[in-house]
């Protein structure tokens, strides 16, 4: 026994720094597990605060970008009230169609990373807002990510721009569906993959929400097209998906509760019951 | 006694607060951010408590990653930094480091230089290896390494000298 003591006090610094080194990596491994929230986020009332802080000035900073976007989405939305017979005609215009208007939360991005591999965007409202997690997050030019985590005040949201993030999306014209994801490289860029051979593709259609995911409405819009590979291994198309969305200056945000969602997750946790 | 202990709290407050709301901020080319904030652990008192620099430098990591969600990794970076540190302060000055009166904040000698070279190294590459967690992207961190080493290193020296104490 006394021995034991005594290698433990001889050896205590090493001791600590592997209790240390254990503690933080298990953190890191923990956020990098696919869907599980992270323990150490910036939802949080010490980090929050300074974002918004921070955020208080940059606003101004933006103003001109963020009115000259507020202005498109009026002209956009006076066109659609004004040409109502034109509505089928106009693509792209209702990005938040088949949604209650009551069920949307506007927000807007205290802080925002593209600079990584795992960008997260944190957002100045959270759980007294009614934000819960997994809900989608859009702006008026497309979708932006999910939630991830929530403290009362503040969320964090999963960006389009990290390479854990899948989302559902299929291309307007033609229905067919794949999975949007991000290979790291580029801000303005993500991929749709898993596209069978069949759809027919041409550069420059429109990539949209499609209906499978609970978590975003259909017809949300992406992006286009931009480039078309094969991918050898499983002879799937590839698309280069150029986002509507500059995801490097977001303001204000909007958080879509689907209404739908909690009676079909119920029901669909109801088969696996079974 | 109690300066000392002051000092590494201010300093730990500020580096925090600039690495935040300044060199977060910077992407230079949209990938190479300066990490700054790591001059904390190398400006720690070469005979000051070993363990408090451990335990330091995890607190440090650990408000960082909550600053850019990230997990652990900064935790882990600045952790490996911290205990490799005496390690690297023989290898930058020799073996009988800790009988000197090393202060880094004086002008920069190459011993002093291949100091803060080898902890930028150290600590960045645990860093992005950690970020990127699969071996798909080796070139990327190998790339993203290189360049915020020398960014980092560059505004390291700056405010070493920004900070040194004025002798008249």
């Amino acid at each position: 026994m006394q021995q034991i003591f005594n290698f433990l006090i001889r050896n205590s610094y090493r001791i600590l720094f592997l209790l240390l080194l254990g503690l933080s990596l298990g953190l890191t491994i923990q956020s990098h597990s696919f869907h599980k929230s992270r323990i150490i986020s910036s939802a949080n009332f010490l980090t929050g605060n300074v974002y918004e802080k921070i955020n208080d000035v940059n606003e101004y900073l933006n103003l001109r970008s963020q009115n000259e976007q507020l202005a498109l989405e009026n002209a956009r939305l006076k066109s659609l009230v004004f040409n109502i017979k034109d509505t089928l005609q106009i693509p792209n215009l209702d990005s938040i169609k088949g949604v209650n208007p009551a069920d949307i939360i506007v927000t807007k991005v205290i802080h925002n990373s593209y600079n990584v591999h795992e960008n997260y965007i944190t957002i100045g409202d959270g759980a007294k807002k009614g934000i819960k997690a997994d809900m989608g997050v859009i702006n008026s030019q497309g979708i932006i990510g999910i939630v991830d985590d929530i403290s009362p005040n503040y969320a964090t949201v999963v960006s389009i721009l990290n390479i854990k993030s899948r989302i559902n999306a299929k291309i307007k014209k033609s229905n067919h569906f794949g999975s949007l994801i991000w290979n790291g490289k580029s801000t303005g860029f993500v991929q749709l993959i898993d596209v069978p051979r069949l759809a027919s593709v041409r550069k420059g259609d429109t990539i949209v929400t499609g209906g499978q995911s609970v978590i975003f409405p259909e017809n949300i819009n992406i992006g286009t097209i931009d480039k078309i590979f094969i991918d050898p291994k499983t002879n799937y198309y590839t698309l280069n998906v150029r986002l509507f969305n500059d995801m490097t200056n977001l303001g204000h945000v909007y958080v879509i509760k689907s209404k739908d969602r909690e009676e079909l997750i119920n029901l669909e946790n109801k088969q696996k019951d079974e | 006694m109690n300066s000392a202990l002051l000092m590494n709290i201010v300093r730990f407050i500020v580096l925090l607060t600039l690495q935040v709301v300044i060199f977060n901020k910077m992407n230079f080319l949209g990938f190479i951010t300066p990490f700054p904030y790591i001059l904390f652990i190398m400006l720690y008192p070469v005979n000051g408590n070993k363990s408090g620099l451990l335990i330091g430098s995890f607190l440090l990591g650990i408000v960082m990653d909550m600053f850019c969600n990230s997990g652990g990794i900064h935790a882990t970076a600045c952790l490996v930094l911290a205990f490799f540190r005496p390690y690297v302060f023989k290898f930058a000055f020799g073996l009988s480091y800790e009988y000197q009166t090393i202060r880094i904040n004086e002008a920069i000698t190459p011993e002093r230089f291949s100091f803060i070279l080898v902890s930028v190294v150290i600590h960045h590459f645990t860093l992005f290896i950690l970020e990127a967690f699969q071996f798909n992207f080796i070139l990327d961190i190998l790339l993203r390494t290189l360049a915020s080493t020398v960014f980092t290193i560059i505004i390291c020296i700056i405010l070493i000298y920004l900070i040194k104490p004025n002798k008249r």
